[in-house]
């Protein structure tokens, strides 16, 4: 266990598609994410300073970019594209889920992929237990590339219980299966100014 | 003979830390795998299905021995496995009964020999459809705190043509086990009930 989040349980999800509308799909896709489901501090009242949920998001940030990449099996700097969520049980609010994922979560995860120039496209919400989270995906270093905008579902049965968070963080190394809507493609990136 | 057409893999991992109690010295892990399979019966009744138990051996190996790597490689940590299938809209519940060899006999043999009945469900259902595959002991099923389920299910699948395949094991009891009955270290394992 590590020190600061108090971690109920942590999940990591692989899919690996390898056929799509009867065409093989080859190399397949593969995409990770990894999930813990932590004890919110701030569950029930209002706090005005939430350095806390800071700190935490720092530690999940390399925690949970470390085990979806070694779920995919591949080392960090061959992962393509990056995504990142939040699910605030009913005790909490928006801003814990903000907390977490914005002002200090970045840095580890790029850490771990070696680059990441990128903005790394997030959401979040507030739900009950078995709520689905949408981890919204995009290339790492070129938020443009358009074959890599896309999306993992995560679920977990039985978080967030009300004073809990469940944190996501996904990577692929690939983008969609048959990607063919054109677009900036990945071979043409600078990957400098994060966006081409 | 078709071959089987995997559309897509997906392997689920979680490692539970407490549930409210004391924390775990050893965290429980469940792992599923599921595969997403075309159904060569889907849209008109088949009487003749039982020759593809065959064809789904290898996938059904494939994915018990993936199942031991995502839990660390050794066979012998696992203690408890389910299994379960979700059947496209064109195809029928029996199809789905057609993972019960495969999918079983494909953890025993990797298991080295498990003893109990693998516990198992199955439903027909449409994409996102989730499905909680029962858990027990893999030696003896009367084992009451390895009673357990881990709901599996992917957002895309299955489509009406297709089944959803799943094969679960764990590495242990629920993570506050404390409602009694036969314990794990009481067994015999011969029968494969207690």
């Amino acid at each position: 266990m590590i020190a600061k989040a108090k971690i109920r349980k942590i999940a990591t999800f692989v899919e690996e598609t390898n056929r799509e509308m009867d065409r093989d799909v080859s190399p397949p896709t593969k995409r990770a994410a990894a999930v813990a489901v932590i004890e919110n501090p701030y569950a029930g009242k209002y706090v005005e300073n939430l350095s806390e949920l800071m700190e935490i998001g720092e530690e999940l940030g390399e925690l949970l970019t470390a085990r979806a990449v070694a779920a995919l099996g591949i080392l960090g700097p061959s992962a393509e594209s990056y995504g990142k969520a939040a699910a605030v049980g009913e005790n909490g609010e928006l801003e814990h889920a903000a907390a977490i994922l914005h002002p200090k979560l970045g840095t580890p995860v790029r850490r771990v992929l070696g680059k990441g120039a990128a903005l790394i496209p997030s959401s979040k919400k507030r739900g009950g237990l078995g709520v689905t989270l949408d981890i919204p995906l995009g290339h790492k270093d070129a938020a443009f590339v358009r074959s890599h905008f896309d999306g993992m579902e995560v679920r977990i049965n039985d978080a967030p219980r009300a004073n809990e968070i469940m944190v996501a963080i996904a990577v692929t190394d690939s983008g969609r299966p048959l990607a063919r809507v054109g677009g900036l493609a990945k071979e043409q990136i600078k990957g400098e100014d994060g966006l081409r | 003979m078709p071959e089987v057409l995997v559309r897509k893999k997906s392997i689920c991992v979680e490692q539970i830390f407490h549930e409210g109690g004391p924390v775990a010295e050893t965290p429980l892990r469940r792992a599923a795998a599921l595969a997403v399979i075309r159904n060569p019966f889907s849209g008109s009744y088949v009487a003749n299905i039982e020759w593809f138990m065959d064809d789904l051996k290898p996938l059904g190996l494939e994915m018990a021995r993936k199942l031991v790597d995502a839990l660390g490689g050794d066979p012998e940590v696992v203690e408890g496995y389910g299994k379960g299938a979700i059947v496209g809209a064109l195809g029928e519940i029996e199809h789905g009964a057609l993972w019960h060899v495969p999918g079983g006999y494909a953890m025993r043999e990797v298991l080295g020999g498990a003893k109990a009945i693998v516990a198992s469900t199955k439903k027909v259902g449409g994409p996102g459809t989730r499905l909680d595959v029962p858990i027990t002991h893999i030696n003896a099923s009367y084992v009451r705190s390895h009673f357990d389920a881990m709901e599996v299910g992917l957002n895309d699948a299955p489509r009406a043509d297709e089944i959803l395949l799943a094969l679960v094991m764990t590495t242990g009891a629920r993570v506050h086990a404390r409602v009694g009955g036969l314990k794990a270290s009481e067994i015999k394992g011969e029968d494969g009930l207690r």
